[in-house]
């Protein structure tokens, strides 16, 4: 509100600098026809007057009601009637000041000219007022679209990131307390690991791109808690070069796929299960493979294209505005998902 | 002496259970803990034990799944952390749920609930209407699951070329060859997704994408020819739903 204030605080102080242009460019013109300097300046300025009105009008309508294509036309008559009307008043206010004879046959003589330059004038005005309020209307809309997409960007994210499942906290929660009745240590230890991947679930900025690193310490939290669940069936094997460390990746990216592969892994088969994620970097892309065995007879239908990652698949087109950052195979018995993420 | 198996994939998780147990030695004996559906399986053969705790969501085949394959199944408390399937099904018929993680107080309530059932009916009710229920969860729908002898075979919806009423079991066709499963044609009427099966006859159901030609067939029958190359019949009610279906 207060922006828009000083908008039309300011607007107004560019009316009355133009207007006091105006007068005192008819002033010098009126002077060159060899009118004295008094009567130069009370003519323009009381014919500045009806001008300066008919502008402010104008530019005041333009500002809250934009004419559609088809009604320029009526912008126009509206200018040239206004012109007639600051014309007339100056043709019968002028006389009143007796200006002397002589300005008297000239405003006569000088009526059309002036008629012509207030149409000029006020149709130059009603065409910038047009221009700027349209540019400035866009804009809003812009910024407010602008604004809807963050926002449905935002909510959509969240939502994907919400993929933490139930059954994940709720067993967690079970196997903490199975272990606080023979080993009270381990069981003070899991909460706390539940707790801090918890929070880093919470915390995370969808905008800020964080280090592998990072995000691998994240994802041990995670499995680690799992492996106290599962115990010896679950195996993982985390390989990463030292300079892939460094590499950025969207926070909380890979502990849905990871979630999937063991769920995958885990629920189709019955013996040891070994998930392993690899980090690479490759051409201007940091590419992680997460892989995990699944039983291609009895794989549930729809494997792979589960809502895990289309997830992610949709997240990184949100970050990316790309659809190929997401790659499965399946061969044998081992599912393959490979992400890649643009590093600038 | 109550005897006592429990099943669940997670070992803490069947920590708990053994050690809520504990305050039950006199009247509950544990007889074998298993980490799936199949060694769940072979220890109800094996054993027949009275009361089975049981979760849901494990390798393989889940609970459900399972119990489906127990001829006399025990009775059953669900150990689950989060199945609104599991929730609805045994609000109804279960002798208890326990929603992990779960408390003592509560494990006794549903110990106390089981032994005082015991104690009035001694022939355990049967599980039908529990399974009845538990069909309508979705994994019912993506895969049904026989025993072809000892072994578990697991046949995704997809695979099923036709179904046909055989007695009192259906058996089910797939490349693989037929399986028969204790269950009546209108289950799985009831059961698969009408877009994709049909019940062409009293006797059949029928794959609509496995159909390459309807031929007439006698008055008012037709015949489905299928991709396998199997002839099913086609009643005259089964052809006007085949129709609908097909949208001709």
């Amino acid at each position: 509100m207060s922006a828009q204030y000083t908008l039309y605080s300011r607007l107004g102080m560019v009316f009355a600098i133009g207007g006091l242009a105006w007068a005192a460019l008819q002033t010098y013109i009126l002077h060159s026809f060899g009118f004295e300097w008094y009567v130069a300046g009370m003519d323009s300025l009381v014919s500045v007057v009806p001008l300066a009105a008919s502008c402010w009008l104008i530019d005041n309508n333009l500002r809250y009601y934009q004419p559609g294509k088809g009604s320029y036309l009526n912008l126009l008559i509206w200018c040239v009637v206004l012109a007639c009307l600051s014309t007339l008043a100056i043709r019968w206010t002028l006389p009143f000041l007796n200006l002397g004879q002589a300005h008297r046959v000239f405003l006569l003589q000088s009526l059309t000219l002036r008629f012509f330059t207030s149409f000029l004038a006020i149709g130059w005005m009603a065409m910038i007022s047009l221009i700027w309020y349209v540019q400035q209307d866009q804009k809003e809309n812009e910024k407010r679209k602008a604004e809807a997409e963050q926002l449905a960007r935002d909510a959509e994210l969240y939502n994907l990131r919400q993929q933490l499942q139930p059954h994940f906290l709720f067993n967690s929660l079970n196997s903490i307390n199975a272990l606080i009745g023979f080993k009270p240590e381990e069981a003070r230890k899991m909460i706390h690991q539940l707790s801090d991947f918890l929070r880093g679930t919470l915390k995370k900025d969808d905008q800020k791109q964080v280090p592998l690193s990072e995000e691998l310490q994240h994802l041990n939290l995670y499995l680690d808690i799992e492996k106290v669940r599962f115990g010896h069936r679950l195996q993982t094997e985390i390989s990463c070069d030292d300079h892939c460390n460094e590499a950025m990746l969207p926070p909380l990216l890979l502990q849905p796929i990871v979630e999937n592969a063991i769920k995958f892994g885990l629920y189709d088969t019955t013996g040891q299960v070994t998930i392993s994620i690899r980090a690479e970097i490759e051409d201007k892309y940091l590419v992680v493979m997460v892989q995990n065995p699944y039983d291609p007879q009895t794989a549930r239908p729809h494997h792979g294209t589960g809502f895990g990652i289309r997830g992610i698949q949709r997240r990184l087109y949100l970050l990316f505005a790309r659809n190929d950052l997401v790659e499965t195979y399946l061969n044998d018995d081992i599912f393959t998902i490979m992400i890649k993420i643009p590093q600038v | 002496m109550k005897r006592v198996l429990i099943i669940d994939d997670e070992p803490l998780a069947r920590m708990v259970v053994l050690e809520y147990l504990q305050n039950f030695s006199n009247e509950i004996q544990v007889l074998q803990e298993c980490g799936d559906g199949f060694e769940g399986i072979k220890a109800i053969m094996q054993h027949q034990p009275d009361l089975i705790f049981l979760d849901v969501q494990m390798p393989k085949i889940n609970g459900f799944e399972m119990l489906e394959l127990v001829e006399h199944p025990p009775q059953v408390i669900f150990t689950t952390a989060f199945d609104e399937y599991a929730i609805k099904a045994f609000e109804t018929h279960a002798v208890d749920y326990l929603l992990k993680p779960f408390s003592r107080e509560r494990f006794n309530k549903a110990i106390e609930k089981y032994l005082a059932q015991a104690g009035h009916t001694p022939s355990p009710k049967p599980t039908e209407a529990l399974l009845e229920a538990a069909a309508q969860s979705p994994a019912q729908h993506e895969r049904i699951v026989v025993k072809t002898g000892t072994k578990v075979k697991i046949i995704p919806v997809h695979d099923i070329e036709y179904l046909a009423a055989d007695d009192d079991y259906v058996s089910i066709f797939t490349p693989e060859g037929s399986f028969l499963k204790n269950k009546t044609m209108s289950f799985f009427e009831q059961t698969l997704d009408p877009r994709h099966f049909a019940r062409v006859h009293r006797s059949y159901i029928v794959s609509i994408s496995q159909i390459t030609r309807i031929d007439p067939y006698e008055k008012d029958a037709h015949l489905a020819i299928l991709k396998s190359g199997a002839r099913i019949p086609v009643s005259k009610a089964g052809y006007v739903k085949l129709r609908q279906v097909l949208g001709i």
